[in-house]
């Protein structure tokens, strides 16, 4: 193991979470909040000290860089990031427990959106932008960010491509242009452009501009911390649908985006995932709709509300804007199902992913044909090209640690004694970095009632599903930490 | 620049290490994935899995938006095939392509304007006329020309009875007793930028810049005994034997090439009526023996194997041959052979490279390109030719005035039919051509780019 260029990218990483931090404070600044901005100075210098520590210990690292470190980089880096992003809500004493402060920052940072917080309206504004924007650099990916501004390790290294793998979601992560640089910086484009779009919509609703970037940040990382008690509830139908709009684009992966930018229509539109993604959406909405008959007023609230639940839950954003917990059974199946879905493979969304469903559905058809016919020689195609088998290895290798992780940590937080849906639901939720379950975590409330142990499981969980299992699970390896 | 290489083979991984050191935007083309991988998570470049020659996969690794193309897949027919397709897609394109059989080779001008090709490379041509040229003067280890062939920068092993030993170079005048200089010295594997109180040691490989007529001075002052190479041993008979042994006849040497397979000796035969083949193994000594090994001036090791070439070479280099030349395939570790005293190294695919790269270079940048670019001290160097343009600045003021980046020497300046090895009083003209010796990555493309 590279420890020292490990220590370098963890040093870069905790800088670029720092210069992130400043806009925070100007805004508690403005607000006039002086706790908070006595809370984010005090962090700065704890996120300074580390990394210049950290800078200064790693000096003069060999460049070189393989699979195995690349994973483990990543998830040191989320789990050192988050250590130090959730100081400003300890020290400004929003939230007075280390580990809440903790669950709640990698909640935001994995897009998740679950919060152990009952009310967030009286938090100073500068924590509930930090809060809010955890989302939005979580969700393209720290690493990604890093890639693009700099040129870590030298120009012509392509071991970066590792971190990318690691931290971009998807079972077959490739480049959209030669240099990576310039990949990180498309993919950073747009979702900026992205970003600023979704805020002018929000603008034009009657949104202040506070909460407009602040509901743009949730949207765009599909992570779904709110801004006001009840999510978006609160505001004007005009406001949800632009978010279930902006939240059902930002799960779509962003390497359509960019073809369309090249007006490769027809593979955007043959994209087997999109038609996957966007059929399912719609079907769910279709299928709750006839279950919700008679339930909402009009048949525009229900469409409107079903949808926004909907999209809110397959993109794994989590925002509400009614509670689903009090749908009937068959709906409320039917979202936990997408919960495990997820977005498509390359977005900022959670879960599963589209893509991956898709192959594994192909492969489990390829084996059943093999049993009628054993001499057939087949290939998994997807959009009309062969998947590698390496490719389809991976992705039942996933799906195998996908549900022993699941089981595994639902285990482990039902000693708390709550009930099996609040269990389950608290666990695929957070695994999906969805942010909403059922029940005792359902839309309306939160997850404040867990034991630390508890949190500490989920927190695993967020983390893990957000960096697709690999990267966490290589930190659990004793031969991670030996010296080669 | 954008750059499609086809074919991902050694070559492919020579081009795509250096290329993307200098900043092209680079896309692979292989058809097994496996190579793909490995380059994709060396090096800084996208892969593209397929056929090269498909208009499919050509359009996919963006040919349409691509400024050059190089194929170098093994196959003759495949580069040429593709580089024609990625023509047809893409009319401003320019192509490269790797050609190596010899019934092209004598077609090669028709073909290039026929398919519409910038370039071809024949690596394995180039390495046989570089050996030549090496053969010509015995006792350079390397020779890289400059200025049309008129300036040399020439590699020496200073051996244990070298008259250089202990000097510093301030003190060499009086020995050499012509005008060269010293650019760069390797010593224990890692180049050194020398100034003038270093003193050479026993085992330094130095490299020399000096007028191509003074090389011959300059190896009687060194006490180096040459006599004219007459009788070569080649072992093995591939394609740059061939070419060699072409080459060879012409200016009158007697070649002897030590070949394997029966039929390839059969078909050599044919081909080179005055070599004599000899079908055997090379590695077994009695046939070295019985073919008079210790009495020949020069041996040349080209089997296809690189460990064979070595233990052949050193060899002869034990048997006192007074020239070895040996072919390398792999040139990654040349820094560790450095040590063996394996004679003069030739590398067929890092000479191709090379030309590959000076011309990526020249398209970078029309005006005020290097005209010739060689990398020496295995890699870690790299001289360079310019001609000072009316946009250089400088021009006029003496080198000592000026300020160079750290690590850039100004080791040649000529200037008309005068050739100078600079001082700190020197000082070139518009219309004079320089010659710079550079620590590698310095990125240096333009003479203005070695200033301050």
């Amino acid at each position: 193991m590279n420890f020292k260029m490990m220590g370098r990218f963890v040093g870069k990483i905790l800088l670029v979470e720092a210069v992130f931090m400043v806009p925070a404070m100007l805004i508690s600044l403005w607000e006039q909040e002086y706790t908070a901005v006595r809370a984010f100075l005090w962090s700065l210098a704890a996120v300074m000290a580390a990394a210049g520590f950290l800078l200064l210990l790693c000096r003069g690292s060999r460049n070189q860089f393989y699979a195995k470190e690349g994973l483990a980089c990543v998830g040191i880096c989320w789990i050192v990031m988050s250590l130090l992003g959730c100081l400003p809500f300890y020290f400004s004493g929003a939230i007075p427990s280390f580990i809440d402060a903790f669950f709640e920052i990698v909640s935001g940072f994995t897009t998740t959106g679950s919060s152990i917080l009952p009310e967030v309206e009286s938090l100073p504004k500068g924590i509930l932008y930090w809060r809010s924007f955890s989302h939005w650099l979580g969700g393209m990916g720290v690493l990604v960010f890093l890639l693009a501004v700099s040129s870590v390790g030298g120009s012509d290294n392509g071991f970066t491509m590792h971190l990318l793998r690691a931290e971009s979601p998807g079972p077959n992560v490739g480049k959209l242009v030669p240099r990576m640089r310039k990949t990180a910086s498309i993919l950073y484009l747009l979702y900026v452009i992205l970003t600023v779009v979704n805020v002018i919509f929000l603008l034009l609703g009657e949104m202040n501009l506070f909460e407009a970037v602040c509901t743009a940040f949730g949207t765009a990382g599909t992570g779904g911390f709110g801004i006001r008690n009840d999510s978006i509830a609160g505001f004007s139908p005009y406001i949800q649908n632009v978010c279930t709009v902006f939240m059902l684009l930002f799960g779509i992966n962003f390497t359509c985006y960019y073809l369309l930018l090249l007006r490769q229509f027809k593979n955007v539109f043959l994209d087997e995932e999109l038609r996957l993604y966007l059929g399912l959406a719609l079907g769910s909405i279709i299928l709750i709709v006839i279950n919700l008959r008679g339930y909402y007023a009009t048949l525009e609230e229900t469409v409107r509300q079903v949808a926004f639940q909907v999209v809110s839950i397959i993109t794994s954003t989590g925002y509400a804007t009614t509670d689903f917990d009090l749908w009937p059974g068959f709906s409320k199946a039917i979202l936990l199902s997408l919960m495990i879905v997820g977005a498509c493979a390359g977005s900022t969304g959670g879960g599963f992913k589209c893509g991956r469903v898709l192959l594994v559905v192909k492969s489990l058809r390829r084996s059943v044909r093999q049993v009628v016919h054993p001499q057939k020689v087949q290939v998994v195609r997807v959009n009309g090209q062969s998947v590698g088998e390496k490719v389809l290895q991976n992705t039942n290798a996933y799906l195998a640690a996908y549900v022993i992780i699941i089981i595994l940590s639902y285990l482990l937080i039902s000693v708390d004694g709550f009930s099996i849906t609040t269990n389950i639901s608290a666990v695929l939720t957070c695994f999906n970095n969805i942010g909403p379950g059922f029940e005792l975590v359902g839309p309306t409330c939160n997850f404040a009632a867990y034991s630390t142990f508890s949190k500490v499981v989920l927190i695993m969980d967020m983390l893990a599903g957000r960096l697709e299992i690999f990267p966490i699970l290589i930190l659990f390896s004793r031969s991670t930490w030996k010296h080669r | 620049m954008k750059i499609i290489i086809a074919g991902d083979g050694k070559m492919g991984a020579i081009l795509t290490r250096q290329l993307s050191a200098e900043g092209d935007d680079l896309t692979l083309i292989d058809f097994n994935p496996k190579v793909l991988e490995s380059s994709e998570v060396r090096y800084d470049v996208m892969v593209v899995h397929g056929n090269c020659a498909s208009m499919e996969t050509l359009c996919e690794a963006g040919v349409k938006e691509a400024d050059l193309l190089i194929a170098m897949t093994g196959l003759d027919e495949v580069n040429l095939l593709c580089c024609m397709t990625a023509h047809g897609l893409n009319p401003k394109i320019h192509t490269i392509a790797r050609v190596r059989n010899p019934e092209y080779a004598v077609q090669i001008y028709e073909m290039r304007e026929m398919f519409a090709l910038s370039m071809t490379v024949n690596p394995e041509r180039q390495a046989a006329a570089e050996i030549e040229r090496l053969l010509k003067y015995p006792g350079f280890l390397k020779r890289d020309t400059f200025v049309k062939g008129r300036v040399e920068i020439v590699e020496l092993r200073l051996d244990s009875d070298s008259k250089l030993c202990n000097v510093a170079l301030n003190d060499m005048a009086p020995i050499v007793k012509c005008q060269i200089l010293v650019c760069a010295v390797l010593r224990n594997g890692k180049a050194v930028a020398p100034d003038g109180n270093f003193v050479l040691r026993e085992g330094d490989r130095i490299f020399v810049t000096a007028s191509t007529n003074t090389l011959a001075v300059l190896l009687k002052n060194l006490g180096v005994i040459t006599h004219k190479v007459k009788r070569v041993i080649i072992c093995g008979g591939g394609r740059v034997s061939y070419y060699l042994a072409k080459l060879l006849e012409k200016s009158g040497m007697g070649v002897q090439i030590i070949e394997r397979d029966p039929q390839r000796c059969t078909q050599l035969a044919s081909m080179l009526p005055s070599a004599s083949i000899i079908q055997g193994d090379a590695s077994s000594r009695f046939l070295l023996e019985s073919e008079g090994f210790s009495e020949c001036d020069a041996l040349v090791t080209m089997t296809g194997l690189d460990e064979l070439n070595m233990i052949i070479s050193l060899y002869g280099i034990n048997t006192k041959i007074p020239q070895v030349i040996t072919k390398l395939g792999r040139t990654d570790d040349t820094d560790i052979l450095g040590s063996l005293s394996l004679g003069s190294i030739v590398s067929p695919r890092e000479l191709c490279c090379n030309t590959i790269v000076q011309y990526v270079r020249a398209m970078k940048n029309q005006a005020g390109a290097a005209l010739t670019v060689h990398t020496i001290a295995d890699g870690q160097a790299e001289a360079m030719e310019f001609l000072a343009e009316k946009s250089t600045r400088h021009c006029g003021e003496p080198l000592k005035k000026l300020k160079l980046k750290k690590g850039v020497l100004v080791v040649c300046i000529v200037k008309g039919p005068k050739m100078e090895i600079p001082n700190g009083d020197s000082s070139f003209q518009e219309g004079d051509t320089v010659i710079i010796v550079t620590s590698k990555g310095k990125g240096i493309y333009q003479l203005n780019d070695i200033f301050e």
